[in-house]
């Protein structure tokens, strides 16, 4: 049973304390603008495979950068959980009459919400170092191609968001969270084609690749924005919606598994 | 009219430490009910179990006629609860608080409304409503979760220590509304303290809790009748003794 009420103030108390930590936005965004800069101007030469014309690396970094910053902001926010029970609040959220279900939704879609905010920062920054949409798009595929980012920024950050709650909910630890955070989440971020093709792996570790649930969403991505992608987008957007429904319920079966003190 | 029964219940963690040690009584519909013990004697964690935050390890517990294991969701709707620790969001405001907290108990928004002007009165928080939690002092957070665990008209009122900490007048501001509250209506309230004058003060019956077993329940008057002393404080210390407990406290965890 879902409580909608719930599910809202939950988002709703999310998106006051985010907007009340404006360094939350600047300190999330500025990290993948640093690997851009860097990884940009550096490997700018990089020949990437099957790249359209009049392309460049940056291009092929950019929805990488907006997966890393989806999903770092995603994994993270899980960690709220736990502050929540530091500070006695989680309690508050406990005894209330709504399911688990609701109230692991309403922390997922809050989170998520944050990130795709995250991210349109980070997309709208990009231009600044030379980003630019596939140059055959006219005013219609452009737009189209925003919401089409739109929706993978979401998949993306329901994902991962389900997936930190996943460890928050088994965890009371949180300098421990975030180690176990950072160990799980590098490797998908390498292994997700963000910043080389999956291509150019070596084929047992393409096979951990195509396991990443990010590696659609990025992929997806790409597709959206310079129409380049290894994937149709139909097809990323199916495995996306597939693995965020399968962390939802993953995610859900930990938070009510860890209710009690 | 029972508004609690419990019966046997016992509370184990870890298997082998015995926090609750098969308790039983009842809270009258309209009563409040006393819990008194020492440091680790086994209150909060009888209240967390209450609460549904907690599961027995056996024995039974009805709340508001349900059964606290197997119809959690209709616990939660009856009761309210005024943690030990606060378990306020320090970002949000008092009143935001209080939303967050009416909309998760399915309270309309013109009810809300009226609630939560009402009861910010009430504990005289209205010119505070729109101030950050973090910039409250412990009255003030005290205050505002009084008015949090009633504003979605609980039957049964959970009190943990309520008084903690607080100033002379603040402490009685908050005895005055809860005896105000019990004459009033037919809440039934359990409250927890280590301040006898107030147990004496506000609560119609009461069990003295040592070692996770109840070693006196009856009225105050009673009590203090059949020990032959004059202030509940004194019975207290007849019937726990004086030394100073140790035990490990598994619930503050949370």
């Amino acid at each position: 049973m879902v409580e909608f009420s719930a599910i809202y103030v939950l988002w709703l108390r999310e998106m006051k304390k985010f907007l009340r930590a404006k360094e939350r936005i600047i300190g999330s965004v500025a990290m993948p603008f640093m690997f851009l800069t860097f990884l940009g101007f550096g490997f700018n030469k990089m020949e990437i495979p099957g790249l359209n014309s009049g392309l460049s690396y940056i291009h092929f970094l950019v929805p990488g950068m907006i997966g890393m910053n989806m999903l770092f902001s995603s994994m993270f926010s899980g960690i709220s959980v736990l502050w929540d029970r530091e500070f006695g609040f989680l309690k508050e959220i406990m005894i209330a009459p709504v399911s688990r279900v609701s109230i692991a939704l309403g922390r997922i879609f809050g989170g998520s919400t944050t990130g795709i905010i995250q991210g349109i920062v980070f997309f709208a920054a990009s231009f600044l170092l030379g980003f630019s949409l596939a140059p055959q798009f006219g005013l219609f595929r452009a737009v189209f191609g925003f919401l089409l980012m739109l929706i993978f920024m979401f998949l993306i950050s329901v994902t991962f968001n389900a997936l930190g709650l996943s460890f928050a909910s088994n965890m009371r630890d949180a300098q421990g969270f975030e180690l176990i955070i950072n160990f799980v989440m590098f490797p998908l971020f390498f292994l997700s084609g963000a910043v080389a093709p999956i291509a150019n792996l070596p084929p047992f570790i393409q096979v951990i690749s195509y396991l990443n649930p990010l590696t659609y969403g990025v992929d997806g991505i790409r597709g959206a924005l310079i129409r380049s992608s290894m994937f149709p987008i139909w097809f990323d957007l199916l495995l996306s919606s597939f693995f965020a429904l399968i962390l939802i319920g993953l995610a859900s079966f930990f938070f009510e598994r860890s209710e009690g003190v | 009219m029972n508004s609690i029964e419990i019966k046997d219940l016992v509370k184990k963690f870890n298997r082998d430490v015995v926090a609750v040690d098969g308790i039983s009584f009842e809270v009258k519909k309209g009563e409040c009910f006393g819990l008194l013990g020492p440091n680790g004697a086994g209150k909060t964690t009888t209240l967390n179990i209450l609460s549904t935050l907690l599961q027995p390890t056996s024995g039974s517990a009805f709340v508001a006629g349900f059964d606290v294991t197997k119809d959690k969701a209709n616990v939660r709707r009856n009761i309210g609860m005024v943690f030990q620790e606060p378990a306020l969001d320090s970002r949000l405001t008092g009143r935001e608080n209080l939303e967050f907290h009416a909309m998760m108990y399915g309270v309309d928004a013109k009810t809300r409304k009226e609630r939560i002007d009402y009861f910010l009165s009430l504990v005289e928080l209205s010119e505070k409503a729109e101030v950050l939690v973090r910039n409250y002092s412990g009255g003030m957070k005290r205050r505002l979760e009084i008015a949090r665990g009633l504003i979605q008209k609980p039957k049964v009122l959970f009190l943990d220590e309520p008084t903690l900490g607080l100033d002379s007048q603040t402490r009685r501001l908050i005895w005055d509304y809860i005896r105000k509250l019990t004459h009033e209506s037919d809440i039934s309230i359990i409250l927890t303290t280590h301040y006898m004058e107030e147990a004496d003060y506000l609560c119609d019956r009461i069990a003295i809790i040592d070692h996770g077993k109840i070693v006196a329940l009856d009225t105050p008057e009673n009590l203090k009748r059949a020990a032959g002393e004059a202030t509940l404080e004194e019975v207290f210390l007849k019937y726990v003794g004086t030394s100073i407990r140790n035990i490990e406290v598994r619930e503050k965890e949370w």
